[in-house]
Order: C-alpha cells, then structure tokens, then sequence
C-alpha cells in the first residue's frame, strides 16, 4: 500500500476535526448597544471633542466655505500647497496654493511633501475615528501615511455615533482596503508615557463640513 | 511535527526564573508602574461603556462559535482570500512556517524584511531563521525595536519592552544607532527610531505582518495598532508575508465591531487604537502586489482537543490579565521564559507545547480571578491553571512535592468531586506566592508540602463552590 504523505493543509485541518467538539451553543448574544441616544449636534460634539483628546486640530465650516478654510489652515501652517489624491473634488481647492495631484508619485516624493489633503468615507464619533476606504477622493493607502501632515474633510452625513454603526458603513467599502484613523499615530512604549506623532503623520487636522 | 514556543522548552522553571528577577528592583519598579498606568487607563475606558458585559459575552460566544467549526471558517477565509489574490499556506508547525516564509523571502529576491509585532513569529523564532538564511529582518515597533537592539527577550505582549525605563534605552539606542547625542525624554526617543527606521520603511520590499484577525465570509487581515509601523509594513513593500495562528479567524466582518470595542479599551486603554489596517487579498494599484499569508498550527490544535481548557484559544492579546496579575506585577514577563507571558502565558504555553514543557508555568499564579475578571473574552483562566496542575500531575512531571500531596489527597477525599480535589491542588499550588502575589515563600516547595500536610485547613467547599461566591 502507498501511503500518499498528507499535506501539511490537510494535516492541519484533519488534526481540528479530530479536535473540535460538537457544534456549541450555536445563539450568539449581541445585546450590547448598536446605537446610542444622542441628538446630531451631540455626536458632532462628541467627535469634535474625542479629535481634540487625540490632539488634532478641528474646524467647521459649510460646503462653500471649504476652500477658505483650507486656505486659512494652510496659511496658518505656513504651507504652499498639498498632496492630493486623483478624485478629490476640485471646487474644494483654494486658488493660490500649489495642489499636486498624486499620479503615481514615488515614496521619496511623499516623503518630502508638505502634507496631504484628502476626504474620507465614514466617521465614529464615540471613538473620534475616521474611515479611509482609499476611493479617488481618498488616494492610495501610501497617500496618507507617508507625508507628514493630514488634512481631512469629514462631512456630517458621514459621521455616525458608534462603532457598530460605522463599521455596517463599512462593510459595503469592502473588499477596497480600509484605514480607520483616530488620531495621529503614537505610542505609550516608553515608561507609558504617550508620545503623539511617530510614523504616520504626526500631525492630523479636521474639516468638518456641513 | 514539533512545536516549539519561543525557547521555553530550555527555559528556567518558573519558580527559579522568578527568585533572579524579583531580586531587580529597576525592573519590579519599572513593570509595577507600567502596568499601573494601563490598568488606571483601562478602568476609566471600560467604566464609561454601559454594555460592557454584553459585548464581553458577544465576544466570547463569537469565539467560541468559530473554534467549535474552525474547520469550515478556516476554508471559507482561504477561499475568499485566494479569490482576492491572496495566496494561503498552511504549517503544521513552527519550523514549516519560518521555512515557507524564508523561502518566500529569497524566491522575491530579498536580504531584508520589515516586521510589524507579531508574537507569533517570536514563537516560531522567525528572526533567528531569517537570519541563518541571511535575511536581516529590522523590527519597526517601537518596543520590538528596543528588544532586538537590546538583544533582549519582550515582557509583555502588548508593550513588550516595558520593563526598560528611558535611561535604558537612551543608552542603547546612541549605541546601537550610532548617535553621539540623544535627549532622554520619550519624544526624543520616539523621534530617534523615527529617523532610523524611515529610510528602511521606503526602501525594503518585503513586509512580515502577523494578523489581530482574520474575516472568514471576506478573506479580508485585520491589524490593529498604534505607531504607523503597521500600515508601512502592510503598505509600502512589494510583497507581504503574514503569519497567523489558525484560531485568529471570525466569522462574518460585523463580528469585528465587538472585537473592535473590547481589544483598544483593555490593551491600553484607549477608546480607539491609532490605526486599524483592514485589507482583502491584493488591491491593483494600491499596497503590496504580492500577498502571502501562514496559517500556523504549532500546538494550537492539540489545545483544540481538550474541552476543559479550549477557550484558551479564545485570547485576543489584549494583556490586560497580565497588567492585573499580581504574580506578573512581581516578577515581570521573563520569568514565563515564554513569548507569552503572565496569566495567558501559564496556560498557553505549556498547553501548545502538550505540557511537555513548562510544567511549572500552570502553578505561576495565586489564583486570586483577577484575570477572568478584565478578560475582555472571559476566559476563565483560574480553571484552567488548575485544570493543568491535575495534568502535570498526572504526566508525572509534578514536582516531588506535588505528587506525594497529590497522592494524600486523593487518599484524603478519595470520595471528593474532581474540583474540590482540584482545590487541593489550589492550596498547594498558591506556593510560592500568598494571595497578593508576594513572592514570601522561596524556595517554597517544603513549605507548600509542609502547608499541605494539615488537610484540615482546606475548606470543604470545592473551589468551583467558592469561586462562585466570589
Ligand atoms: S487571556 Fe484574556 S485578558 Fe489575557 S491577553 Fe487573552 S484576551 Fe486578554
């Protein structure tokens, strides 16, 4: 007789059904809160005030005002011009500032950016997160990690109160990669001692609009 | 096959790994304060959450669920990830899986890899096999980062180097970086990995990943993290290698969002981690054109196997048993001689390794529930250690002490239920440590045999009868 050496693939999933028990209690409890009961300018301001805690700067302002925010910020920040992803609308874009659209831009060229200005799809306001779907209005996942500098417009439609809400939101980006961001980047590996800004943009300012 | 966890196969026995280090006052110092800070932070995030309960139970049960047709989900994420141009390998154990990756590495042409944490390729000791085939691999979290540098072992696995203080590592890294001048606040520090790792980032072309967890019903790799690391590991790299243990898979991308509540809150106490990278197979245009992803058994179906202890494998490495274990709050992470440390490490260790190693871990505890209480997927890990000293009992490998109490016990209440017997075995095994956790009874074995001599001082009520008052 031959004995045809298992796979490990075959192996591994023969060693789980010798291991598993019958099926168990099949009911999954869900009565934690999908929603929460808070009227829409509490869970702006809930999102405003999770963005401050996280340490990113927050504006408002109406859809025709978006370009002279973006200008007042840029200004503010003393930067000439941004990144921007190939979808973002162009009636966001405040004349006398150099956007540069990103058509396949190299690491070194993100590197050296002064920034990046993109919209996003879903925003969590229990948590203070936003959601990148990386749509054109978005840009590659690159885009927003690289620069130094995030600038993103989030527009009330787009915010919801809790996490289970965000991610059914969520669910119908997939199967496009998915960056939920809620701060910049930091890390409380030394003595605990939080530390904001490290890898990814240091330093991430909001619009919200609407 | 032959499972190896890290190297605690070699390691010290529990007991005398924990003597050296109790001994250092900078590390007890450094570990206390840690995990003071998370624990005060975890507090305040869980108190706020009203149905806290109810995700831990939703959390549970999704677990539970999925080991209980791990098979199928298992089949169902390969399905779904090859369709999305991922490509899906399976290991029986830790060699096959260091194995295919190396082979991976050198088949894209590459001498050096960029790893996001990942404890599962500590516990097949990637690095040492990346290394022998000459692959340099550069890890890019801040603490796995002060770990190689330091050529030090982590304690922790959430904050891995949390028994070194800024001093420490300000000293390593102007050595190890070669800087002449470096401020020793965490912001300068934090700024000088920045600097070093950068130019790796942007330059290497393979990405080693591991995966909080995977989504059967999309075939889509979750990871969840907080320094940018991760996304320019999972990001920036021609290719990208991730491994996984088997059980890291859930069933449908809604069960995240109970995951995506309880993990952030009791790892370090943050309402939302910084960044949470979600991607299915490979997207044209966008990240690495080349997605490969080890499945790793490694002792995880032997742990399958036994019913009483299975929810072990329900863990989501959130380390909050660790941080409010009053044992791991003595001694530190190394004395676990094992990647994973503290309450989890006592029950996942020597359970992958089929408790023929590491016997002593299952005794490393008080027992006092502290880590079934902030277990954020309620695994019951008092039972569990007990249900292991019954079998390093059994196995013979029990210390002398332990047996011959083993045997008075059984002799003692040969009419006992199974779990007052096991309580027995509570009483002996809170050596060497009384209920806080104080190490007062070194070198302990006569004395936990001297303790257990009088029969008469264990109550009669079974231990599942007290910790159900509890
Ligand atoms: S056993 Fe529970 S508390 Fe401990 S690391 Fe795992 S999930 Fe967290």
């Amino acid at each position: 007789m031959v004995v045809q050496a298992m796979t490990s693939r075959e192996a591994v999933l023969a060693n789980i059904r010798a291991a598993k028990g019958g099926p168990a209690d099949e009911s999954i409890p869900r009565l934690y809160s999908a929603s929460v009961d808070l009227s829409p300018a509490e869970v702006v301001e809930q999102f405003a005030d999770r963005l401050h805690d996280y340490n990113a700067t927050v504006h408002h302002c109406t859809v025709d005002a978006i370009p002279a925010t973006i200008a007042g910020i840029l200004q503010t920040r003393q930067k000439t011009g941004l990144l921007i992803p190939s979808g973002l609308p162009p009636e966001w874009l405040p004349a006398d500032y150099a956007f540069r659209r990103d058509e396949g831009l190299s690491y070194a060229d993100l590197d050296a950016s002064q920034g990046v200005l993109t919209a996003c799809d879903v925003a969590i306001a229990l948590t203070g997160t936003i959601v990148i779907g990386h749509s054109p209005a978005q840009g590659r996942r690159a885009l927003t990690l690289v620069p130094d500098y995030h600038l993103c417009i989030v527009r009330l439609d787009q915010l919801v109160a809790t996490v289970p809400e965000g991610m059914r939101r969520m669910a119908a980006l997939l199967p496009a990669p998915l960056t939920t961001i809620s701060g910049p980047s930091a890390t409380s590996d030394i003595e605990m001692i939080r530390v904001k800004g490290v890898h990814g943009p240091r330093t991430l300012e909001v619009i919200l609009v609407g | 096959m032959s499972v190896h966890v890290g190297e605690a196969a070699s390691a010290l026995p529990f007991p005398e790994a924990a003597k050296k280090l109790v001994a250092n006052s900078q590390l007890r110092r450094n570990v206390r304060h840690a995990t003071n800070v998370i624990r005060t932070k975890r507090g305040r995030v869980v108190a706020e959450m009203d149905d806290w309960e109810q995700l831990r139970d939703a959390g549970k049960a999704i677990k539970d669920h999925t080991l209980a047709h791990l098979d199928e989900y298992l089949l169902q994420f390969e399905a779904a990830c090859t369709k999305a141009g991922g490509q899906v390998h399976w290991a029986r154990d830790a060699d096959e899986a260091n194995r295919i990756i190396v082979d991976l590495v050198k088949r894209y042409g590459s001498d050096e890899v960029i790893k996001v944490k990942t404890m599962t390729s500590d516990e097949t000791r990637l690095n040492v096999a990346l290394e022998a085939a000459g692959i340099t691999p550069f890890e890019t979290d801040l603490a796995d980062l002060i770990v190689q540098l330091g050529e030090d072992k982590p304690s922790h696995i959430v904050v891995p180097a949390l028994h070194r203080n800024r001093m420490e590592i300000r000293e390593l890294f102007m050595g190890k970086m070669g800087l002449d001048t470096l401020g020793y606040q965490p912001e300068d520090l934090a700024a000088a990995a920045r600097n070093y790792l950068r130019e790796r980032f942007l330059r290497v072309k393979v990405g080693i990943s591991g995966a909080n967890y995977l989504i059967a019903e999309t075939g889509s790799v979750v990871v969840v993290e907080s320094e940018g690391n991760g996304r320019m590991c999972l990001t920036l790299p021609d290719v990208l290698i991730s491994i996984v243990g088997v059980e890291k898979v859930i069933p449908r991308f809604e069960d995240l969002e109970v995951y995506l509540q309880l993990l952030p809150r009791s790892a370090t106490g943050e309402r939302m981690n910084p960044y949470n990278s979600i991607w299915t197979g490979v997207t044209p245009g966008d990240g690495p054109q080349a997605f490969h992803i080890v499945l790793l058994d490694n002792g995880r179906t032997k742990v399958l196997a036994d019913p009483e202890s299975r929810e072990t494998l329900d863990c989501i490495r959130c380390g909050a048993c660790l941080n409010a274990c009053p044992v791991y709050r003595q001694t530190g992470g190394h004395a676990y001689g094992s990647v994973y440390a503290g309450p989890i490490g006592a029950i996942l260790t020597p359970q992958l390794q089929s408790m023929e190693h590491s016997q002593t871990l299952p005794y490393a505890s008080s027992l006092c529930g502290a880590c079934y209480e902030v277990c954020p997927v309620k695994i019951n890990i008092p039972e569990i250690l007990i249900h292991l000293r019954t079998k390093v009992v059994d196995s013979g490998h029990a210390p002398l002490a332990e047996r011959l109490a083993m045997k008075g016990a059984a002799f003692a209440m040969s009419k006992a239920s199974r779990l007052s017997l096991a309580h027995a075995f509570a009483r002996l095994g809170q050596w060497p440590f009384n209920d806080d956790g104080k190490l007062d009874n070194l070198p302990g074995l006569l004395a936990g045999w001297t303790e257990f001599r009088d029969l008469d001082a264990i109550p009669a009520e079974s231990f599942r009868e007290w910790w159900s008052k509890r």
